[in-house]
């Protein structure tokens, strides 16, 4: 299986805070990939490094087969990011907001077409395809958001808190867009606060002030921090410290 | 006078979108009442209500024996609202913003600081970085500090956990659980089952419309289905195969297990038997199958589906 992205003691500092610590990892070809901590321990930071946004204090990371620091452009067009607060554009429709983001991935009219139709039936939305987007509930928007994050056939594409506020029957629903995906051959890279969601992980890191603490897969790390479920694990690394 | 909240009656609308529609509960004193319900349920509207800051159309809510519409210059000195989206001023340090909430209330942060202390101590040492700086869980602490400095005997707090991670969180409940130890009532909003359970009550809040108002245990007895918990090599398809099982009700991602949801005329002695022969003739290798307790999360979802 392909390594589709690596970091090499990744490192950012603002100032003389070390916000992510020479963190090494690798990520395989569709696999699910859960990327814990808690508020402020780096996560973000390290998603805008990975995601070509910000660039590394020191350390190497390719994303896509691409050193992100040296291409972030060529990382850009391989890779999808949702952000938790960005969702989509409230004031466009659901068919102008995939519509925007085809064109902005340089996308053919008549690929967005066929796309847009494809999204909207899977999601079982086609007959809401004129609404704008801030009429729409929360768990709408983020599969939407998701969907749109995947409409140029990326690589990889990193969820940063995507289910945060959405109601367990959703959160779900949401998970099942993951495991699809997945099964496709995309990379996912997932952040998350709900614990029962780290199990849903083929495997997860646990990043505490800037560092990663632990890397394995959710049944070896219960076995390690001799845990029944992932919040006991969370809650004996969290505290370690 | 009481700290209750009586709800009687209350619904709104906007437009077309009916967001609450006749909605009635009481919340006793020194209880901490859970509004649990999905995105657009109401819960927010509910809130802006008896925070004084929408008029309802019809109905009527008394909080702290005060009417939220003809008493609300009065009523407002008892409450302190924490809305879902941080509302501090991010240009504002940590100790500017505590110190201004106090103001505004005519009080000190002298004067109450014991009944922050245990909270605000944990962001003390950041008082004076700007609070758009802080992380989730040092904005959320700040924010709480914010909404209690005028000694308010009603809490009203909007999804305090949403965004927040596990251990903030749960310092976060343990804090709520002192502030009800010094008889303050509070009606808390939330998406996670986790926090529903720590609830004393808990109203399902739906399309506008209230299902149920409960103990959590209360909302877990009155649960029909029996559960099972499956466990395989392959996740995600044994899910999908056991939504095609003939018993089955239903089947959704729990943990590390997969939830079987039977229809409670299916379950009978022979009920093990048979799932274990359907997953053998699926092929699915290193199953585990045990029986499993509904929790408020099932309840949740069943109520969802309905």
């Amino acid at each position: 299986m392909a390594v589709v992205i690596t970091t090499d003691r990744l490192t950012r500092k603002f100032g003389n805070f070390t916000a992510v610590n020479e963190i090494s990892f690798e990520v395989m070809q569709g696999e699910i990939f859960g990327f814990l901590g808690a508020n402020g321990a780096g996560k973000t930071t390290a998603l805008r490094m990975l995601t070509g946004l910000l660039t590394p204090t020191s350390g190497v990371a390719t994303v896509a087969g691409f050193d992100v620091w040296k291409y972030p452009e060529m990382v850009k067009k391989r890779i999808g990011y949702m952000s938790q607060k960005f969702s989509l554009y409230e004031d466009l429709s659901i068919r102008e907001n995939i519509r925007l983001f085809g064109g902005i991935y340089g996308l053919s009219r008549p690929t967005v077409r066929t796309k847009t139709d494809d999204l909207l039936r899977k999601l079982d939305i086609t007959g809401e395809a004129d609404k704008l987007v801030g009429s729409l509930p929360l768990g709408w928007k983020q599969k939407l958001a998701f969907s749109a994050a995947l409409i140029h056939e990326p690589r990889v594409v990193f969820l940063d808190e995507p289910t945060s506020g959405v109601d367990p029957l959703t959160r779900r629903q949401f998970w099942e867009l993951i495991y699809q995906a997945a099964a496709d051959g995309v990379t996912l890279m997932v952040t998350t606060h709900y614990m029962e969601e780290a199990e849903y992980c083929d495997r997860l890191s646990m990043m505490v002030d800037g560092r990663i603490e632990a890397l394995d897969t959710p049944p070896q790390l219960k076995k390690q921090y001799n845990a029944t479920n992932m919040d006991e694990v969370f809650r004996a690394i969290a505290r370690k410290n | 006078m009481a700290a209750n909240i009586e709800i009687s009656g209350i619904s709104k609308q906007f437009g077309t979108v009916r967001a609450l529609d006749n909605v009635s509960f009481n919340i006793n004193e020194g209880e901490i009442f859970g509004l649990i319900g999905p995105d657009g349920a109401g819960k927010t509207t509910l809130f802006r209500i008896l925070a004084t800051l929408l008029l309802p159309d019809n109905g009527t809510a008394r909080v702290a024996g005060l009417d939220a519409v003809k008493d609300y210059r009065a009523l407002r000195l008892k409450l302190g609202y924490m809305p879902g989206k941080f509302s501090l001023y991010q240009d504002l340090t940590v100790e500017e913003n505590l110190r201004f909430f106090a103001s505004v209330f005519g009080a000190t942060i002298q004067e109450n600081y014991d009944l922050i202390a245990p909270i605000y101590s944990q962001i003390e040492p950041f008082k004076n970085r700007r609070a758009g700086a802080l992380s989730g869980g040092m904005k959320q602490k700040l924010a709480l500090s914010c909404a209690l400095i005028h000694r308010p005997e009603i809490l009203l707090l909007d999804e305090p956990g949403t965004g927040v991670d596990p251990v903030s969180r749960q310092e976060f409940w343990e804090m709520l659980s002192s502030l009800r130890k010094k008889g303050i009532t509070m009606l808390v909003s939330t998406p996670n089952m986790d926090e529903a359970a720590l609830c004393d009550r808990v109203a399902l809040l739906q399309e506008g419309r209230i299902m149920a108002v409960d103990t959590p245990e209360g909302v877990v007895r009155s649960f029909r289905y029996p559960l099972w918990a499956v466990r395989s090599a392959e996740m995600h398809r044994l899910i999908e195969d056991l939504r095609q099982f003939e018993g089955a009700a239903d089947c959704y991602a729990f943990g590390s297990f997969a939830r079987l949801k039977l229809y409670p005329s299916y379950e009978d002695s022979g009920t093990e038997t048979r799932i274990r022969a359907y997953l053998d003739e699926k092929r699915h290798r290193q199953t585990e199958l045990l029986p499993a307790e509904a929790t408020i999360e099932d309840c949740f979802i069943e109520y969802m589906k309905q």
